[in-house]
């Protein structure tokens, strides 16, 4: 039986202005803080034009380093396991620190590599965007079913770089349009 | 290969593009190499639970969270957040955010030379009951100017955020009010290709729920993406 779907409601830009409204959550990382056994990702969010974007946001969506997506409300904040919310600096930048996911399933039996879902929301952008970064030197990359859906030569944007000097740190830049374009994906 | 199932995409004309050139910023910051299909995998059936520690006292009052009273005309702001089968989404986080009843943002990025209201920050939120119902008081917003093209200003809107159940239900929008006259040209609106979908982003005056000799009372309704995959282990929303 075919249910009659309602349309969801129109998207909207969250606009310059989305920090009186959503900085409550944004995690605030000092990296000198930052606990043990815990990863970081170092980006950029960036332009066209290789501008950064200082009035972006993102938020990210993982499993915890079982490979469980617990999503679970901290009973003392509130606040959800495996969510992080940012917002960028004046220079376009962010750094998210995290217990590195583990592998998870895929749900038709095979397995992904560690990754966590991003949705990027900023002035000009009408509808979110989504996207997956993913960490490098994961074996599990090579086999990973998304990852292999993608062009070759564009997988390379959702794989963040190890560091060359601090282990604990990937590198990883949103590139919105241009030159090595980050990959999106379509809802 | 095998392929994954992959998410359903809106139905044409209900979203905007990402590129909608009347929009200035939209044209650097969006994609122009083709969207890949989202594979649907347990990441995208499952998603964030939020919790009633998040939300303070006088969070869904806008009016009421300083020493004295916001200026500007008081309204009430209530709906139903539902998904797209219509049934209610519980316990969804509704963040909102607006501009004062003059047309400026408590921002330092607001350089509109109209009056801030100490009595008024502009934000809210809350988590919809069992029936998904949400219900704010805050003050009517002013329309303001941008810089988007020659005397552009953006008709009065309040910004809304919202988590239903699964990461893909997120959506960020805006709530507009009947009968503004800036409507046909504010280009944000109008990114909405579909006329019908469009005007489901305006609300509704609502006599019923307005209040006699307090204030007006609005009417939004906002339905979000269902969850295709079944709800996870412990999601109070199932």
């Amino acid at each position: 039986m075919s249910i009659d779907r309602m349309i969801p409601s129109g998207s909207q830009t969250v606009g310059p202005y989305f920090r009186i409204g959503l900085e409550h959550l944004v995690c605030k990382t000092s990296v000198t803080e930052s606990a043990a056994g815990k990863i970081e990702i170092h980006g950029k969010v960036l332009d066209r034009d290789g501008e950064p974007v200082p009035d972006a946001m993102l938020e990210f969506w993982g499993a915890d380093p079982s490979g469980a997506y617990s999503g679970a409300a901290s009973r003392s904040s509130g606040y959800p396991a495996g969510f992080q919310r940012l917002a960028t600096d004046l220079d376009g930048s962010f750094v998210l620190s995290l217990s590195k996911p583990g592998p998870t399933p895929c749900g038709d039996g095979r397995v992904q590599a560690p990754h966590l879902l991003v949705l990027v929301f900023a002035r000009g952008l009408l509808r979110h965007l989504i996207t997956r970064v993913y960490f490098e030197k994961e074996s599990a990359n090579d086999s990973d079913p998304v990852l292999l859906e993608l062009p070759v030569e564009r997988r390379h944007t959702l794989v963040a770089a190890c560091d060359a000097t601090r282990p604990n740190v990937f590198r990883w830049n949103v590139i919105l349009q241009g030159n090595d374009e980050t990959v999106f994906f379509a809802w | 290969m095998i392929e994954l199932p992959a998410v359903q995409t809106a139905v044409p004309g209900t979203q905007p593009d990402f590129c909608f050139p009347p929009y200035a910023s939209s044209v650097a910051r969006s994609p122009r190499m083709p969207l890949v299909l989202l594979p649907e995998t347990l990441t995208e059936k499952t998603g964030p639970v939020f919790g009633h520690n998040l939300i303070r006292k006088n969070d869904n009052d806008l009016t009421a969270q300083h020493e004295g009273e916001a200026l500007g005309e008081r309204i009430l702001v209530h709906g139903r957040v539902l998904d797209d089968e219509g049934k209610p989404v519980r316990g969804a986080l509704v963040e909102i955010w607006q501009a004062n009843a003059a047309g400026r943002y408590r921002h330092k990025a607001d350089g509109h030379d109209a009056p801030l209201d100490p009595n008024f920050s502009g934000a809210g939120r809350l988590l919809t009951d069992d029936d998904g119902r949400y219900f704010f008081k805050t003050i009517k917003p002013g329309p303001y100017p941008w810089g988007n093209h020659y005397n552009a200003w953006r008709p009065a809107h309040v910004h809304f955020s919202l988590f239903g159940a699964g990461i893909l239900s997120r959506l960020v929008t805006q709530m507009y009010f009947p009968g503004d006259p800036l409507h046909p040209l504010d280009p944000i609106f109008n990114s909405i290709p579909d006329e019908g979908a469009r005007q489901r982003l305006v609300s509704r005056l609502d006599m019923e729920r307005t209040q006699p000799d307090y204030a007006l009372a609005y009417a939004f309704d906002i339905v979000l993406r269902g969850s295709r995959g079944t709800p996870f282990e412990g999601d109070p929303r199932r």
